[in-house]
């Protein structure tokens, strides 16, 4: 057994004193979130899980079976402490304070032989150092989290299907069209035209900011699928850049219906739809004839 | 655009900057950087937007076939007039017969076949250099005043 692991199982009570005073003496203790009990409790828990794993001998690698306890205890307090509210320094800080209290035992102990406490020092730092990256690790996996449930809401709500006239749905999309937008565009508007029976689809990309092969290969299957359903599609918002751009890429475009401005589209619409809008002399009012 | 086959100019590198794509979230950043670039040196709304689709079909061909890899990003001049270059390096199995790769509607992956040939058309200049086993370089320039 080495000599960090024998100290910490000997000394574990005058290194959990210690290190309680230091956290309690620390200005940045933060009483208003976390008890006195809960913050033992939890001390206790990482120097018994601490010293089990350092029994091995294994005092450099915490990607090891051996260290898993003490990962899983520190990835729970990193989580249980971000609800709390704690900033991930302070969380680090509390792990880093723990090098503290080991230093000052080990000091004691073999303030006689400074070589050994030398290297004992090096690799406590070292193992300690390392595990509070594990914090932070913990701390920012928590946030890509969030951030991809963001992403994944994002895509849901700007995919919105608006029913424009009897018949006729529009949808606008905005920003970039990659395969997994393509295939939520897709469902949300086949599902659309069952739901509303609608025969004609404008398919609005004055948002979409290039248009490429892949862009334009996603653009063709939704075309195809909505075609199979029995309803037509329109390609509006094609803008001037877009098409000099799209006929030097050599996209073949032109078996499907495409205008530049979603009003000529939905005006080709009504056509299709024998449907008319004009205007009319004001004291007869508004008409419309189908 | 001018080419003066007599008289061999020098191209300066004004600016240079190097880019990581290592997933397909990289792909909207770096279009918006050769965005930014290209605005910067004035160049005209089309020629721009010609500029980012060639980049960005050839952003998607290193994510696709070669798991990702870097772009430098620079701006050139030469005889006066300044552009962008794009250099796209990847470390990827290669393409075996480039010559192949350069038809219009030809893939091996499940595409149009238009990246590599469309980009080529877009922009002034294309240079492609792959070895087998060891990756593809792409080279691209287009001017400012490019057609």
């Amino acid at each position: 057994m080495n000599k960090i692991a024998q100290l910490l199982q000997n000394n574990k009570k005058q290194i959990l004193e210690s290190w309680m005073q230091n956290q309690l003496a620390d200005a940045s203790l933060r009483d208003d979130l976390i008890s006195n009990e809960e913050l033992r409790r939890q001390s206790d828990e990482l120097i018994s899980g601490l010293a089990r794993a350092t029994s091995s001998g294994n005092m450099d690698n915490i990607y090891t079976p051996e260290y898993e306890p003490v990962v899983e205890i520190l990835s729970d307090i990193s989580i249980t402490r971000a609800r709390q509210g704690f900033s991930p320094r302070e969380t680090g800080m509390y792990v880093l304070s723990l090098k503290q209290a080991i230093s000052t035992v080990l000091e004691e102990k073999y303030s006689e032989q400074p070589e050994v406490l030398y290297k004992e020092l090096i690799t406590t730092h070292k193992l300690l150092d390392n595990l509070s990256m594990v914090t932070f690790d913990t701390f920012i996996k928590g946030r890509e989290e969030v951030i991809l449930r963001q992403t994944d809401e994002i895509n849901e709500i700007s995919t919105p299907v608006i029913r424009v006239w009897e018949g006729i749905l529009a949808l606008p999309i905005i920003g970039t069209l990659d395969s997994a937008r393509t295939q939520i565009v897709m469902e949300n508007l086949l599902e659309e035209i069952v739901n509303t029976g609608s025969s004609i689809a404008i398919l609005d990309i004055s948002g979409v900011p290039a248009v490429d092969s892949l862009v334009a290969q996603h653009l063709i299957k939704t075309v195809s699928a909505t075609r199979l359903m029995g309803a037509e599609c329109i390609i509006s918002g094609i803008r001037a850049e877009i098409a000099q751009t799209i006929v030097h890429l050599g996209i073949d475009l032109s078996n499907i219906k495409t205008k530049a401005s979603l009003a000529s589209a939905l005006q080709l619409a009504f056509s299709m739809r024998s449907v008319e809008v004009r205007k009319i002399n004001k004291n007869t009012g508004f008409s419309l004839t189908r | 655009m001018i080419l003066k086959k007599t008289r061999r100019s020098l191209m300066i590198v004004m600016t240079k900057d190097t880019m990581q794509i290592v997933r397909e979230q990289d792909v909207v950043p770096f279009r918006n950087r050769v965005r930014e670039l290209s605005t910067k040196i004035g160049m005209s709304l089309v020629n721009q937007t010609k500029l980012i689709t060639a980049a960005s079909e050839l952003v998607r061909n290193m994510l696709k076939y070669a798991n990702g890899g870097k772009v430098m990003l620079e701006t050139v001049s030469k005889n006066a007039q300044s552009g962008i270059r794009l250099i796209f390096m990847d470390q990827g199995p290669g393409i075996t017969n480039v010559q192949q790769a350069m038809q219009d509607g030809f893939s091996t992956g499940k595409s149009l076949g238009l990246g590599l040939p469309g980009a080529k058309r877009l922009v002034n200049e294309f240079d492609i250099n792959s070895i087998p086993g060891e990756g593809t370089t792409v080279t691209i320039i287009h001017w400012k005043h490019g057609r």
